[in-house]
């Protein structure tokens, strides 16, 4: 079998050009047995155990990106989540852990690593409560570490008290990392049916039923599709477009597949999953917003927007599932404000709003996602859009979230700039009609009809 | 351990670029299989498969070599695993 010129340059074109990649190898680790009565001591285990199973997982991932000439952008960590640790220790205070999981990702060079988690979506046990009072200052003493709490999930409806709780983290986060732009608030996830093998950080965690490592590979490549889009004619219709997007997201996931099944191998450690989301990067062109515009709506945001995506969500979806029978995570397109120019362009043409947002959500990955408002939004108000962003996940049976950033001191039109792949963002409206009862009421929204599957 | 792998050489056309290729080549005991190579707007485009003894010289040691000989003659060379073709483009 040989391989035409016409592919060879078609992928190095990819490479170089389109921003082709693999964007995380991500190692979950169960850190089970790690638990101890003092919570200096289970620290000490936390940073060994992910020291040592981790040691090779960046030279390893170097490697492989040279020798198959693919940029593989980040490694990471996932580690069981740690409120299941906190049970075993009586400390209010988990920072201690954060710290130890921090000094961690620095000493083996992962940029992020996520876990710092509960889930409290039926109640909150007493390690869920310290882990979750423990996230402001976890996040704030701490630069790699990723927190996440599950509220809801179609099979248990939502823990509105765990809502409004979260609403104040978020909040508390923000005050914490003031001086970063309220950095912490973008490393913090509340979710609604969290996934228990997600590489993509803020919110991955390595979940209950997984083995005691595994690698975990989430794929890339928005800047490859809108090329292809780009390059079909106006008059191509929807179902070419879909055909086109399908047979690259086949290519793109073939790349995943690769990389996941050398580095499980060259690491000796189980191969999970490929996790089939388009990620955007604040890399110019490297943007879902510019796919849906390529698509042919004026300007993302715009009517139309909705449909697009979910084709584009759709199609994606397909040929991926062709390129790897190990499909999981999130699978699906992401639309992290921050991350991708092109969703930063809509905003401040005013053509994308938070409530268009809220409805790209329902069709897509994953949620409102590293979205800055006002510092000032009360508490009700991001409890309100926790909720409504819940509903969707729990009745749709599909995974949301909300990472929002309440950016301290900061107003509509003002931006926050973290860097890197975290990007910036300008602050959005806030629709202020929340009221201050609704999101009070507390209590636990009971589980959707369609949770009675069996 | 025998790797196969693709060579990719693209730059602005001079005399030498297959000789000095096939040169690093075989100075590392990698042999050539297949050559295609051609001319687009004066553009030299070519593409091997080569088998890569990496007993003799090991694969990223090639790279460098490879991309010494790419500055001598001012063009882009990439060597890769044959793999990352074959899954991209095969079913």
């Amino acid at each position: 079998m040989y391989i035409s010129p016409e592919e060879i340059v078609e992928t190095l074109t990819m490479i170089t050009q389109q921003n082709l990649d693999v964007r995380t190898v991500t190692l979950g680790l169960s850190l089970s047995g790690c638990t101890h009565p003092d919570v200096e001591v289970m620290a000490q285990r936390v940073y060994e155990r992910v020291t040592s199973a981790a040691e090779h997982l960046v030279p390893i991932a170097k490697q492989i990106e040279r020798e198959y000439g693919l940029p593989i952008v980040n490694q990471r960590i996932a580690v069981t989540p740690i409120a299941q640790l906190a049970a075993a220790t009586d400390a209010e205070d988990l920072t201690p852990l954060a710290v130890a999981l921090d000094r961690a990702a620095l000493e083996v060079g992962v940029d992020f690593l996520g876990g710092f988690s509960a889930l409290v979506q039926k109640g909150t046990g007493d390690g869920d409560r310290r882990l979750i009072a423990s996230i402001p200052a976890a996040l704030a003493a701490t630069e790699r570490v990723c927190a996440s709490v599950n509220v809801a999930s179609t099979r248990t409806g939502i823990n509105m008290d765990a809502v409004l709780q979260m609403a104040a983290v978020i909040q508390d986060t923000a005050q914490a990392t003031a001086d970063r732009d309220s950095l912490g608030c973008a490393k913090l996830v509340v979710f609604a049916n969290m996934v228990e093998d997600n590489p993509f950080m803020a919110g991955a965690v390595h979940g209950s039923g997984e083995p005691d490592a595994v690698i975990n590979v989430g794929i890339s490549g928005p800047g490859v599709v809108r090329a292809v889009v780009s390059s079909l004619p106006a008059d191509a219709d929807l179902t070419s477009v879909a055909e086109a997007i399908k047979a690259t997201a086949f290519k793109i996931t073939r790349i995943g597949e690769l990389v996941a099944r050398e580095t499980a191998h060259r690491l000796g450690v189980a191969r999970g999953i490929v996790d089939l989301s388009l990620a955007p990067t604040p890399a110019e062109g490297d943007s879902v917003a510019e796919i849906i515009e390529a698509m042919g709506v004026g300007r993302c945001g715009g009517p139309g927007t909705t449909a697009a995506l979910a084709l584009l969500n759709d199609a994606v979806k397909k040929g991926g599932a062709m390129g790897t029978s190990s499909t999981g995570g999130l699978s699906g397109a992401f639309i992290p404000v921050s991350e991708d120019t092109g969703m930063i362009r809509a905003v401040e043409s005013g053509a994308l709003s938070l409530e268009k947002l809220e409805a790209l959500t329902s069709v897509c990955s994953v949620g409102l996602d590293m979205i800055a408002i006002p510092g000032d939004t009360a508490t009700e108000t991001i409890a309100g859009i926790i909720a409504d962003e819940c509903a969707i996940g729990v009745i749709n049976a599909k995974t949301t979230a909300v990472r929002l950033i309440p950016a301290a001191g900061k107003r509509v039109g003002d931006r926050v700039h973290f860097g890197g792949l975290l990007g910036e963002a300008p602050v959005m409206a806030v629709n202020d009609w929340a009221g201050t009862v609704f999101a009070r009421r507390g209590g636990r929204f009971p589980a959707p009809l369609g949770s009675l599957r069996n | 351990m025998h790797t196969p792998a693709v060579v990719s050489v693209l730059g602005e056309d001079r005399v030498g670029i297959v000789a000095a290729v096939a040169t690093a080549l075989a100075e590392a005991q990698a042999n050539i299989e297949d050559i295609r190579q051609t001319i687009i707007g004066g553009i030299f485009s070519m593409t091997m498969l080569v088998t890569v003894s990496e007993d003799a010289v090991p694969f990223d040691e090639l790279q460098r070599r490879l991309a010494r000989t790419a500055e001598d003659l001012g063009v882009q060379i990439t060597l890769q695993r044959e793999d990352v073709f074959r899954y991209m483009h095969r079913i």
